[in-house]
C-alpha cells in the first residue's frame, strides 16, 4: 500500500500570527519572546525579516536586540495562538481523521485514504497552504511524501509558503545531497558525532552499513539508517485531542544562579509540584522523568529516568528528579536554569498494580494531601500554601510556573 | 485611505438549533445599519483589519461589506484612523 502523508509546518508561527493582527509591523523585524525585564528573555520566534539580521530563536533577547536594534519585541500571547492551532486543524480535519499535532504549529496528516475523494497528495497540500493563508491569514509549508519523516523533510525544504513534493521513485535525488541534520532526530549531537566517522549527507548515512551505525548508536542507529533509506513506517496517530499532550514539562531560569544541591532541591520542588498539579488537573499520570539543566556558561545536559510505578504525586516527582540530578550533574558551573518534564502518560482512572512490598498506603495519603493543596490552591491562589523548605529563600522560589507556563514552538527544541 | 479594526456593537438573531444571523450594526452615534442581505458566509481572515474568524459578506444601503466574527466579538475593516490615535 502506498502511502500518502503530508507534514504541514506553520512558517515562524508566533510572529505570524502577530503580525497577522498588527499591520504595522509587518514591514519590520518583529520577534516574539518573554518579558524581557526578567532574566529569562528569550526569542521564541521571529519573522523572516529579523531572521535576516542573524536573530536566532532561543537566544537572549539582549543578544538579538545587538544583532538588530530596531527589533521589534512582542511578549507571548499563548492564548491566541491556541486558537489559531486549532484553527489550522480544523482544516487538516476536513481532509482526513488521522491528523497527528507535533508541537502548537505542525502536524502530520495521513490522506492516504482520502485521494480518491481530494486528488492526489499534492493537490490536497495545494489547497491547504491556500486555505490557510486566507482563512488564518498566516502561510504554511506543506510537504508531501510516503512516510512521515521525508514529509516532515519536504516543509523543510521550501519557506515560506510552499509545497514540496517527496516521491518515492526518485527520493534519492531530492534528499541524499541533504546534509545529515536535516533528518528528524538529528540534532547537535549526533551531527557530531556522524561527521566523526565521514558521514556529513543524509545519503552517506543511508549508505553506511547496518553493523557500523548499529556499533556506534545502538538501534537509533537501526532507526536512522531506516529513515535515511525512506523505510520509516510510523502511523500517523488518528487525532483525538485528549492525547494531543504527551509531556508535561516546567523550567526556570533563576533569578540568580543556583549554586549548591540545596539550591536546586528548592527550585525543584517548586517545578515538581507545577508539573504535578497540571499533570493532576488534565487526568494523567506519568513515567519517564525528564531534567534539564543548563549551567551559566549555557551548556545544557537533559537526562531521563523512569519512575518504578505511574505516578503524578508532587514530591514522588520531586525526590526522583533530584536523584537523578545528583547522579548526572558535578557541579562544574552554578547553575543559570533547570527543567523538569514527565512524559509516558496513561489516564489516572487506570488501576494500578501494587506491590507487596511498596509502602501503598503512604502514596494513598500523598496523593489525598496533593488533592486537599491543589484545591486550596484554586481557590486561595498558588502561594497559600507553600513548603517550608521554599521560604528559606523566598526570592529565589517565588515564581509561579503553573501560570506562566510557556508554550515553546518544536523548532525550539 | 488607511483601514483599521474597527470593533463595532452587532444586533444578532440566535436560532434555536443554534444559528445565527447579523441582523444590523449600531455605529458610534447610535446609527444602526441594517443588513438587507447575506451574500457569503466563510472563514476568512482580513489582512488590512488584522484578523481571522468567520467572515460575513452583507449587502448595506446597496454597498457589499465585509463584518468578521472574531470568537465573540465583531469587527469590520473601518476607514480612516482609531480615535485618539497620533498622525
Amino acid at each position: 500500500m502506498k502511502r500518502v502523508i503530508l507534514h504541514s509546518d506553520c512558517n515562524a508561527f508566533y510572529a505570524s500570527v502577530e503580525c497577522l493582527h498588527r499591520p504595522e509591523i509587518r514591514n519590520e523585524p518583529v520577534a516574539v519572546g518573554g518579558e524581557p525585564e526578567h532574566r529569562h528573555g528569550i526569542i521564541l520566534t521571529k519573522n523572516q525579516i529579523a531572521k535576516k539580521y542573524g536573530v536566532k530563536t532561543g537566544e537572549p533577547l539582549w543578544k538579538a536586540k545587538q544583532r538588530c536594534p530596531s527589533l521589534v519585541i512582542i511578549p507571548p500571547n499563548f492564548s491566541l495562538y491556541l486558537r489559531f492551532s486549532e484553527m489550522a486543524r480544523k482544516i487538516y480535519l476536513d481532509y482526513t481523521d488521522r491528523v497527528e499535532p507535533f508541537g502548537i504549529d505542525e502536524a502530520w496528516l495521513d490522506v492516504t485514504g482520502s485521494t480518491s475523494l481530494f486528488g492526489c497528495g499534492s493537490k490536497i497540500a495545494e489547497e491547504i497552504r491556500q486555505r490557510i493563508k486566507t482563512e488564518l491569514g498566516i502561510t504554511v509549508s506543506v510537504g508531501v511524501s510516503f512516510n512521515k519523516i521525508f514529509a516532515k523533510l519536504g516543509s523543510d525544504y521550501k519557506k515560506p509558503d510552499a509545497v514540496t513534493v517527496i516521491p518515492r521513485d526518485n527520493f534519492k535525488d531530492i534528499v541524499w545531497p541533504l546534509p545529515a541534520e536535516n533528518l528528524l532526530y538529528v540534532g547537535p549531537a549526533t551531527r557530531k558525532k556522524l561527521n566523526s566517522i565521514g558521514i556529513h549527507t543524509i545519503g552517506e548515512l543511508a549508505t553506511t552499513p547496518q553493523s557500523c551505525l548499529h556499533g556506534r548508536f545502538g538501534k537509533w542507529g537501526d532507526m536512522l539508517l531506516d529513515f535515511a533509506n525512506g523505510r520509516d513506517t510510523s502511523p500517523v496517530a488518528k487525532y483525538d485531542s485528549a492525547y494531543a499532550v504527551q509531556s508535561v514539562g516546567n523550567s526556570t531560569t533563576t533569578i540568580r544562579d543556583l549554586k549548591n544541591n540545596n539550591d536546586v532541591k528548592m527550585i525543584l520542588f517548586v517545578l515538581a509540584e507545577s508539573v504535578g498539579r497540571r499533570m493532576r488537573e488534565q487526568g494523567f499520570k506519568g513515567r519517564t522523568l525528564t531534567i534539564s539543566v543548563r549551567d551559566n556558561q549555557l551548556y545544557s545536559i537533559t537526562r531521563q529516568c523512569k519512575f518504578s510505578k505511574f505516578t503524578n504525586i508532587s514530591v514522588e516527582i520531586a525526590n526522583k528528579a533530584l536523584w537523578l540530578f545528583r547522579r548526572v550533574y558535578s557541579w562544574t558551573n552554578p547553575i543559570r536554569s533547570i527543567g523538569i518534564s514527565v512524559s509516558d502518560f496513561e489516564h489516572d482512572t487506570i488501576p494500578t498494580q501494587i506491590d507487596l512490598y511498596g509502602n501503598e498506603q503512604q502514596r494513598m495519603r500523598l496523593e489525598r494531601l496533593d488533592g486537599a493543596v491543589d484545591v486550596l490552591k484554586r481557590r486561595f491562589g498558588s502561594y497559600c500554601v507553600q513548603r517550608a523548605s521554599l521560604l528559606t529563600e523566598p526570592s529565589l522560589t517565588h515564581f509561579d510556573p503553573k501560570s506562566e507556563n510557556t508554550i515553546h514552538p518544536v523548532g525550539y527544541f | 485611505m488607511p483601514v483599521y479594526k474597527k470593533y463595532v456593537d452587532m444586533i444578532v438573531r440566535y436560532f434555536p438549533d443554534g444559528t445565527i444571523k447579523p441582523l444590523a450594526v449600531w455605529w458610534d452615534e447610535g446609527k444602526i445599519y441594517e443588513i438587507d442581505r447575506i451574500l457569503d458566509i466563510r472563514p476568512a481572515a482580513s489582512m488590512k483589519a488584522g484578523g481571522a474568524g468567520i467572515r460575513y459578506t452583507c449587502r448595506i444601503r446597496g454597498h457589499e461589506t465585509y463584518i468578521w466574527l472574531e470568537e465573540n466579538r465583531w469587527f469590520v475593516e473601518a476607514k480612516g484612523r482609531p480615535i485618539g490615535s497620533v498622525g
